[in-house]
């Protein structure tokens, strides 16, 4: 996994509550095995006008012009804002691969579904949660200024708009830690090897009917 | 001191060690493994060049590839077909346990755990699917998880996870005669939202859910992840313990007496505190429909479809107007006026024999509507397929006009060759209504099994108590 760097990026709004996984990543590309290339499917049927289907040239397809990740500066986009709720649904990892692989690095959004929330982590992907009011004020920003930027400085925590407003936000340390040094979870867990067969023996010598 | 929840206990259970902030290894007793969410795991194992810790832990199936029909010609979509190929190839290399297609065990994941005891309460139960809050139904900590920390089971028997809150819904008295237990899941979803148990383990609770069978408690916690709960859970008690008896992977002879003694401590304390706390009255449950792009869109069979402009939160109100659209539906139109033209019984949430059962006495001596295009019933394993067609409910539902299909996921998510077309609109057993879910442009409207029945009956929503 990357470190997680300040970055100033190209803000996209998606003004609805609840944008569910299935519409981040539609159903049929969930049957690649791999990590990588579902950039182009991000919001599938929202963004093209024709049904798509896994393998097929999707430069070739009619795309629908009032999407807003199909306009510019959008289609170069790497912060999303969103409503409450965002990415409910299914437990698709492939929604964090398909916005990563699109180029995003950060959704901000009142609240997030809480699996989503952990897969984005894992793969260097960082939900910010802002309060509704916070977020109301961004989308205001955006509505008003076509090339709308924001600062995302993960190691103050911080959220700057071009005016230099800062907004700060939450976040735990262990995940803040795993962001900047880009540490790959199992690999941190497998320090703890000892602790775990400790454990798991004395687990199973108290319930022995799961050993 | 205050007492402790039942997701206190077994959390406290499985705590490997925790740091100062409260982030914990959590140890996992039981892996189900699908063909959708591993692959990508299993390359990871393999690049990093990383062993499994624990491969008993692991039961793999297939199901939401599979086709439901036509079985003797394999899966025809190659992409599909590799995917299924590439779940057979990794646990054969690994030697894990898994019920291949053809195998009368095989099933949707969340079915066939529970129906060969490889859930058993207190343990914790993860898989690469949201739906894997079923389990919670058998005092099971159970959740969905992604790709990465299925790679991560896989090597470490551990989750790194922090504490949720303890959240309870308990559903007060009994419910009226002719309440399911979708009415009942729907109905709380529509009361706290879509978003309502969002950060929280969810302890169902109260007279109405002791008194659901096993089924209709996993229907129950099935659908808490679309209350935003990752986890549901409620208390062992007998109806439990004599659904887990004497089944394939259930503990036997002295185990089972040991294993009973313990599971007897798998409820909330009577003083235990939770976070949050929703009490509904069972006799305000009516037969659910939804109307909308979200579970927590779901009104009364008795209602009419509310209106946005009524509304007050903007944001609200806005969404509402796009799921209308998408709906091709008005506000203020009695539900029970909306036609359908496809019906479909099955996926995790109503596949078990109860569920079948429950349409079966509804189209018994019925046809389906000269209007429905068609109706489908697809079993949630291969077992209860075999037992349905043992008690005659494949015949009633053929006599009536339905398709009697294999087991599997099917047009829950259409990730196979059932699917909805554009604009087509459908009465559904299955958990989610969101905009494509069936097939691209399809419309949802998630109900019960004895509701979707009676929907197929007339053509149209009705409350199938009065058919």
């Amino acid at each position: 996994m990357d470190k997680f760097e300040k970055f100033t990026g190209i803000v996209a709004g998606f003004d609805r509550p609840n944008i569910d996984t299935d519409a981040i990543i539609p159903k049929q590309y969930l049957k690649s095995i791999k990590r990588t290339g579902f950039g182009v499917n991000l919001f599938d049927a929202w963004r093209y006008l024709d049904p798509g289907e896994p393998g097929q040239d999707h430069s070739k397809r009619r795309v629908n012009p009032d999407f807003v990740l199909n306009k510019n500066p959008y289609k170069h986009a790497q912060v999303l804002l969103a409503r409450e709720n965002f990415a409910c649904g299914s437990s698709r990892e492939h929604a964090v691969w398909a916005l990563m692989d699109f180029g995003f690095k950060v959704v901000i959004a009142p609240s997030f579904a809480d699996i989503f929330y952990n897969n984005s982590f894992k793969n260097g992907l960082l939900p910010i949660a802002l309060g509704s009011e916070l977020v109301d004020q961004l989308f205001n920003e955006l509505e008003s200024n076509q090339d709308y930027q924001l600062s995302i400085d993960l190691e103050s925590q911080v959220v700057r708009n071009t005016n230099g407003i800062e907004m700060t936000f939450e976040i735990e340390e262990f995940r803040k830690y795993c962001l900047l040094n880009g540490f790959d979870d199992i690999g941190l867990t497998m320090q703890h090897a000892e602790t775990i067969k400790a454990f798991e023996q004395q687990y199973h010598e108290q319930l022995p009917w799961l050993k | 001191m205050a007492g402790k929840t039942l997701y206190d206990k077994i959390w406290a259970l499985h705590e490997v060690r925790r740091d100062d902030d409260g982030t914990a290894l959590l140890y996992i007793d039981r892996h189900l493994v699908h063909e959708v969410t591993s692959p990508q795991a299993f390359e990871g194992l393999e690049i990093a060049q990383r062993s499994l810790w624990r491969k008993r832990s692991i039961l793999a199936v297939p199901d939401h590839n599979v086709p439901t029909t036509g079985l003797e010609l394999g899966i025809t979509d190659p992409v599909a077909r590799l995917q299924v190929d590439t779940l057979n190839q990794n646990c054969d290399k690994y030697g894990l346990t898994e019920f291949k297609m053809g195998d009368v065990r095989q099933g949707i994941v969340h079915v066939i755990g529970p129906e060969q005891g490889a859930t058993l309460p207190g343990m914790t139960v993860v898989c690469g699917d949201s739906h894997t809050s079923t389990h919670g139904a058998f005092a099971a900590l159970a959740f969905g998880i992604g790709t990465s920390e299925v790679e991560h089971v896989m090597a470490t028997q551990c989750l790194i996870q922090k504490k949720s809150k303890n959240m309870r819904v308990t559903v007060e008295g009994r419910v009226a005669e002719g309440i399911t237990a979708k009415d009942i899941v729907l109905h709380i979803i529509g009361e706290i939202g879509t978003a309502g148990g969002t950060g929280c383990t969810i302890e169902f609770a109260g007279e109405a859910i002791t008194g659901l069978s096993m089924e209709g408690r996993m229907t129950v916690c099935n659908m808490t992840i679309e209350a935003g709960a990752r986890a549901g859970l409620i208390a062992c008690d007998q109806t439990t313990l004599d659904y887990v008896k004497g089944r394939p992977f259930a503990p036997k002879g002295e185990f089972w007496e040991q294993a009973i003694a313990y599971w007897a401590d798998l409820h909330s304390d009577p003083d235990a505190v939770f976070d949050c706390e929703v009490v509904i009255d069972a006799l305000d449950i009516v037969p659910q429909v939804t109307w909308g792009t979200s579970p927590e869109m779901v009104c009364a069979i008795n209602q009419c479809i509310p209106d946005p402009a009524q509304e007050s939160d903007p944001i609200k109100a806005g969404g509402m107007q796009t799921a209308l659209d998408y709906m091709g539906l008005k506000a203020n139109t009695p539900i029970d006026q909306v036609f359908v033209d496809k019906i479909f019984i099955g996926s995790c949430t109503n596949s078990r024999i109860e569920d079948l059962r429950a349409a079966a006495s509804v189209v018994k001596g019925r046809k389906v509507a000269d209007s429905v295009m068609l109706a489908l019933v697809v079993p949630g394993s291969g077992l209860i397929k075999q037992q349905a067609e043992d008690e005659g409910l494949d015949q009633i539902f053929i006599e009536a006009g339905f398709e009697w299909r294999e087991p599997g996921c099917s047009m829950c998510l259409g990730m196979n060759a059932d699917q909805l077309g554009s604009g087509e609109r459908c009465a559904s057993t299955s958990n989610r209504n969101f905009e494509g879910r069936q097939g691209q442009g399809g419309r949802t409207h998630l109900v019960s099994p004895a509701m979707a029945a009676a929907a197929a009956v007339k053509g149209h929503f009705n409350d199938v108590r009065e058919l």
